[in-house]
C-alpha cells in the first residue's frame, strides 16, 4: 500500500496548490491504487495486469487510457458544449447556460415577438389610418438604458471569469513546451527532462484498431496528472497553428517567435481531443490533439517510461530557472494561486456547471 | 428636365419630356459611364456576377461537407490541374474558402450595398444631378472589376502547395509570406489593394457629394436615413482601408524583397499583422451592414406609412456604431495570447456596441408600431432581416466575452456568428432593397409572387443551413475544415441540405429577374403609394438619363 500512502501525500500536495484538487482528493485516492487503475480501464486489462505483477514496489504502471464516448470528444448530433472538467471550464460554462443563454434566448424572442405583434395589429386591414408618432423620448431613453444595465450584469462575471482564466499559474505547476509544426504537434516536458517528442494524428485503420475516434487520435498523446495544475508554454515552428481542447476550456495560438502561455488543471481522469484551430496550410484539419489525463502516480510512471524523472523537486530551483518563462500575463490578478480561494471544497469536482 | 424645382416635391409629373436625353452610345455608355446610374447598375450587374460565383463555391464547400470523408476535392482540383493528388486537392479546399470569403466581402456586398445602391441613390435622395466626382466613379468601378478578374485569376496560379491562394480571406502571415510560396498569394493581395483603392475613390466621392451637393433646404438632419448610411460607411472605408494597404503591402515587401515586419527571426511580429488586419477588419463588418441598415430604414417607413421613429437616435447610432467599431478589432484576436487587461478592455468595448445596435432595432419596430403594413416583397425581406440581424447580433454579444471566446474562437459558432449578421443580415437587406429600386431602376414591376416565394425558401433555406452550425461549434467543430469526425455528421449534413433549399430560392429569384424584364408591369413613378416620401419616387421610373437639371426645393 505505499503507492496509495504517496498518492495521498500527492493529493494532499496538490489540495494545497489548487483548489480544484479540494474535492478530488477522496475520489481519487481509491482510484489510484494499481486494481482499481485496471478495472478502471477495462480494455487493457490484460497487459495492466500483467504489468502490475512485474512492477516493482507497488509502482503504478501506465497503460494508455481508451476514451469514453461523449467524453473529451463530440457526440452524435450533439448541440451543447463538450462536458468540462476543468475549474475555469466550469466557471465558464456556467457563465453562459446560467446568464449568456438566457439573456441572448429572452431578446431574441422578445423581438421575435414585438414583431409578430405589429405584424397582426398593425396590418394595413386592422389598422388603415397610420398614426405619425415620430419620437418618444421615454421609451427612447428606457431602450437605451436597459440594454446597458443587461450588458452590465453579463460585464461582471465576464471579468471575473477572464481574470480566473489568467491567474499566475502556481509555483509547482508542470510545465510542458507545445510546438505547433505543419501538421504535428511537439511536447516536451522541460522539468522531468523529457525531451520533445512528436504527436502526430493516426491514419483512419489505427485509429480505428485503437478504438478512437479518427481525425481526434494520435500516436502519442500529452499526459498530465489529474488534480495539477498545467502550464503549457506554446509556440509555433513555422506558420500559426493554435493548441485548443474544447472540453478543457482551452485554446491559444501558436505563434512563430512567441511563447504563449495558458494553463489549465484536469478534475477528471480521460482522454480530452482537440484540434488546430487556427488556419495553417494544406493539413489543417489533420493536427488533432488528444490529452490523457491520469492519477499522479501512473503519470509518474508514464514519465518514467518517457525515460524522464518525475520528481524533480530535489532539483527544481535549477529546473525552473532553466525554462523559458515566456509573457507571463501582465497582471496579478485577484485572488492568489496558492490558496484555495475559489473553489468551495462541498462541490464535487467531477459534475459540471457547480464551481463557484 | 422637368417642373419640379422651386416648389416641395411633386407628384406624378408628365414624363413624355424626358426623352430627350442625349444618352451617349452603347460602348461609350457602359465602359466609360460617368453617369451614375448606369455606374450603380454596372456594379449591381457585377456584384450578381461575383455572388453567382461565390454563392456556387460555398455550395460546393456545402457538398463536400454533407458527409465525413473528402469526397470531391481531388476531382475539382484535377479540373484546375490534371496531375493534382491529395495534397493539391487539400489545397484547393483553402483556396475556395479564401475565395469565398474575399468575394463575398469584397466584390458581392460591398460593391452591392456602396457601388450599386450608393450610387444609384444618394444622388436621387438628395436631390443631386450627379455624383461630385463622375469620372472617379466610373475608375473606381474598373478598378473593382480588375481585382475581381485578379482574385479569380489568381485560382490559375501556383500558391504553395496547389494552385491559387490557400490563405483564407485574412491572409495571415507567416502562411501568406513564408508559407505559400507563387504568385498566387501576390495576385491576392494585389486583388485586394485595387479594390481597397477603388473603395477609398468611392468614399471621397460619397462624402463630397453627400457634404456639396444637397439641393436647397436638404440639410443633414433631413437627409434620408439610406443617406446617412452611407455617410458613415464612407467615412469607415477611408479611414480603415489605408490601414489594410499599409498591412498587405507589407505583406507584399515580406513576400519579395526580404522585410521581416511579420517574421520573429528578423525582429518582426505576426500579430502586428493580425492588429492591422484587424484594424481595418473590424470596421470592414460595419461597412458591410450599415448601408444594409440604411435599406431597412427606407423600406420600413415605406411599407408602414409612417416616418422612421427616432429618427435622430437613428442617424447617431450609426455614427456611434461607426466611431466604435473602430476601437473594439482585437476581439478577433483574443486567442493570439494577449495580456487579460487587454482582454478585459476588449470584452468590455465589444459589448457596447450592442446598445447603438439594440437602438436601431427598436426603433424600426417602434416604427410599424401604429403604421398600416403592407407585406411586400421588400418588407418581408426587411422584416427577416430584423429577426435575424438580431439573432446574429446576441450571438456576437456571446462572443464578445473573451472569457466564452476561449472555447467558441475560430469555430463553426462564429462562422455561424458572421452568416446570420451577413448572409441573412446585409443579404436580407439586399434582396430588400433590390426589390424595393428594382421598379425605379427598370421601370418594370417584378412579380410579387415569385418575390415571396424567393423569401420564403431563402429564409427556410438559410436558417436550416446556419442555425445548426451554432450546435457544430459549441460541439468543437474548427473552421476551415474540409474533413471531420463522424460525431459532426448529422448536423455538417442538415446545414448542406439547407443550401439546397436555399439554392432553390435562388432560382426564384433569376426567374424573377428574367421575368421582369420580359414581361414585367410597367412601373408607376411611385409603385409604393403615399409612404415612399424620398426625392426618388418624384422622378419617372426608369429616372432620365440626367435629373434635377434645376433643382428641388426641399422644404
Amino acid at each position: 500500500m505505499k503507492s496509495l500512502k504517496t498518492l495521498v501525500i500527492a493529493a494532499a500536495l496538490s489540495l494545497g496548490a489548487m483548489g480544484a484538487g479540494h474535492a478530488q482528493a477522496p475520489a481519487a485516492a481509491p482510484a489510484a491504487a494499481p486494481a482499481a487503475t485496471t478495472t478502471a480501464t477495462p480494455a487493457a486489462a490484460d497487459a495492466a495486469a500483467s504489468t502490475d505483477a512485474a512492477a516493482p514496489a507497488g509502482d503504478a504502471a501506465y497503460t494508455p487510457l481508451k476514451p469514453v464516448a461523449g467524453v473529451g470528444q463530440p457526440i452524435d448530433a450533439g448541440i451543447d458544449f463538450q462536458p468540462q472538467v476543468s475549474p475555469v471550464g466550469e466557471q465558464a460554462y456556467w457563465f453562459n447556460h446560467a446568464l449568456l443563454l438566457p439573456v441572448i434566448t429572452f431578446i431574441s424572442l422578445l423581438v421575435l415577438g414585438l414583431l409578430l405583434w405589429v405584424i397582426f395589429r398593425y396590418r394595413a386591414a386592422a389598422n388603415p389610418v397610420p398614426s405619425k408618432t415620430t419620437h418618444n423620448t421615454f421609451i427612447e431613453v428606457i431602450w437605451t438604458a436597459i440594454p446597458v444595465l443587461i450588458l452590465a450584469v453579463i460585464a461582471v462575471p465576464s471579468i471575473r471569469l477572464l481574470a480566473q482564466q489568467y491567474e499566475p499559474p502556481s509555483k509547482d505547476a508542470l510545465t510542458i513546451k507545445v510546438t505547433g509544426y505543419q501538421w504535428y504537434w511537439g511536447y516536451a516536458y522541460p522539468d522531468q527532462g523529457i525531451g520533445e517528442y512528436v504527436s502526430k494524428m493516426l491514419n483512419e485503420e489505427q485509429a480505428k484498431a485503437a478504438g478512437e475516434p479518427y481525425l481526434l487520435a494520435v500516436d502519442n498523446r500529452l499526459v498530465v496528472p489529474v488534480g495539477q495544475q498545467v502550464k503549457l508554454i506554446i509556440t509555433g515552428a513555422d506558420v500559426i497553428h493554435s493548441f485548443a481542447v474544447p472540453a478543457l476550456w482551452t485554446k491559444m495560438d501558436a505563434v512563430p517567435g512567441r511563447a504563449n502561455e495558458t494553463t489549465f488543471t484536469v478534475n477528471k481522469p480521460g482522454v480530452y481531443y482537440g484540434q488546430c484551430s487556427e488556419l495553417c496550410g494544406v493539413d489543417h484539419a489533420y493536427m488533432p490533439i488528444a490529452v490523457e489525463a491520469v492519477p499522479m502516480e501512473q503519470w509518474k510512471a508514464w514519465v518514467r517510461s518517457k525515460g524522464g524523472n518525475p520528481d524533480p523537486e530535489a532539483a527544481e530551483p535549477a529546473a525552473a530557472a532553466a525554462v523559458p518563462a515566456g509573457p507571463v500575463p501582465a497582471v496579478s490578478t485577484t485572488a492568489p494561486a496558492q490558496t484555495p480561494a475559489t473553489a468551495p471544497g462541498a462541490t464535487p469536482a467531477a459534475s459540471p456547471a457547480t464551481t463557484n | 428636365m422637368t417642373d419640379i424645382a422651386a416648389t416641395a416635391p411633386v407628384h406624378g409629373h408628365d414624363h413624355a419630356h424626358d426623352d430627350h436625353d442625349h444618352k451617349p452610345g452603347f460602348f461609350v455608355r457602359w465602359f466609360m459611364s460617368t453617369n451614375h446610374k448606369d455606374i450603380g447598375t454596372l456594379y449591381l450587374i457585377f456584384a450578381i456576377v461575383a455572388g453567382i460565383i461565390g454563392g456556387v463555391l460555398s455550395g460546393m464547400m456545402r457538398l463536400e461537407l454533407a458527409e465525413p470523408g473528402i469526397q470531391y476535392l481531388h476531382g475539382w482540383a484535377q479540373f484546375f490541374d490534371a496531375s493534382a493528388g491529395d495534397t493539391q486537392a487539400k489545397h484547393f479546399w483553402n483556396v475556395m474558402i479564401s475565395a469565398h470569403g474575399l468575394i463575398m466581402i469584397f466584390f458581392m456586398v460591398m460593391p452591392a450595398m456602396i457601388g450599386g445602391f450608393g450610387n444609384w441613390f444618394v444622388p436621387l435622395m438628395i436631390g443631386a444631378p450627379d455624383m461630385a466626382f463622375p469620372r472617379m466613379n466610373n475608375i473606381s468601378y474598373w478598378l473593382t472589376t480588375v481585382a475581381f478578374v485578379m482574385l479569380v485569376a489568381s485560382m490559375f496560379y501556383p500558391g504553395g502547395s496547389g494552385l491559387g491562394a490557400g490563405t483564407g480571406w485574412t491572409l495571415y502571415a507567416p502562411l501568406s509570406t513564408t508559407g505559400s510560396v507563387g504568385p498566387a498569394v501576390d495576385m491576392a493581395i494585389f486583388s485586394v489593394h485595387l479594390a481597397g483603392a477603388a473603395s477609398i475613390l468611392g468614399a471621397i466621392n460619397f462624402i463630397t457629394t453627400i457634404f456639396n451637393m444637397r439641393a436647397p433646404g436638404m440639410t443633414l438632419h433631413k437627409m434620408p436615413l439610406f443617406v446617412w448610411s452611407i455617410l458613415v460607411t464612407a467615412f469607415l472605408l477611408l479611414l480603415s482601408l489605408p490601414v489594410l494597404a499599409a498591412a498587405i503591402t507589407m505583406l507584399l515587401t515580406d513576400r519579395n524583397f526580404g522585410t521581416t515586419f511579420y517574421d520573429a527571426t528578423g525582429g518582426g511580429d505576426p500579430v502586428l499583422y493580425q492588429h492591422l488586419f484587424w484594424f481595418f477588419g473590424h470596421p470592414e463588418v460595419y461597412i458591410m451592414i450599415l448601408p444594409g441598415f440604411g435599406i431597412v430604414s427606407q423600406v420600413i417607413s415605406t411599407f408602414s406609412r409612417k416616418p422612421v421613429f427616432g429618427y435622430l437616435g437613428m442617424a447617431y447610432a450609426m455614427v456611434a456604431i461607426g466611431v466604435v467599431g473602430f476601437i473594439v478589432w482585437a476581439h478577433h484576436m483574443f486567442t493570439v495570447g494577449m495580456s487579460v487587461n487587454l482582454k478585459m478592455y476588449f470584452t468590455a468595448a465589444t459589448m457596447v456596441i450592442a446598445v447603438p445596435t439594440g437602438i436601431k432595432i427598436f426603433s424600426w419596430i417602434a416604427t410599424m408600431w401604429g403604421g398600416s403594413l403592407s407585406f411586400k416583397t421588400p418588407m418581408v425581406w426587411s422584416l427577416g432581416f430584423i429577426f435575424m440581424f438580431t439573432v446574429g447580433g446576441v450571438t456576437g454579444v456571446v462572443l464578445a466575452n473573451g472569457g466564452v471566446d476561449t472555447n467558441l474562437h475560430d469555430t463553426y459558432y462564429v462562422v455561424a456568428h458572421f452568416h446570420y449578421v451577413l448572409s441573412l443580415g446585409a443579404v436580407f437587406s439586399l434582396f430588400a432593397g433590390f426589390y424595393y429600386w428594382y421598379p425605379k431602376m427598370s421601370g418594370r414591376m417584378y412579380s410579387e409572387t415569385l418575390g415571396q416565394l424567393h423569401f420564403w425558401i431563402f429564409f427556410v433555406g438559410v436558417n436550416l443551413m446556419f442555425f445548426p452550425q451554432h450546435f457544430l461549434g459549441q460541439q468543437g467543430m474548427p473552421r476551415r475544415y474540409p474533413d471531420y469526425p463522424e460525431a459532426f455528421a448529422y448536423w455538417h449534413h442538415i446545414s448542406s441540405i439547407g443550401y439546397a433549399v436555399m439554392a432553390v430560392g435562388m432560382l426564384f429569384f433569376f426567374v424573377n429577374l428574367v421575368y421582369s424584364m420580359v414581361a414585367g408591369k410597367k412601373a408607376a413613378d411611385n409603385p409604393w403609394g403615399e409612404g415612399a416620401t424620398t426625392l426618388e419616387w418624384t422622378l419617372s421610373s426608369p429616372p432620365p438619363f440626367h435629373q434635377f437639371n434645376e433643382l428641388p426645393r426641399i422644404a
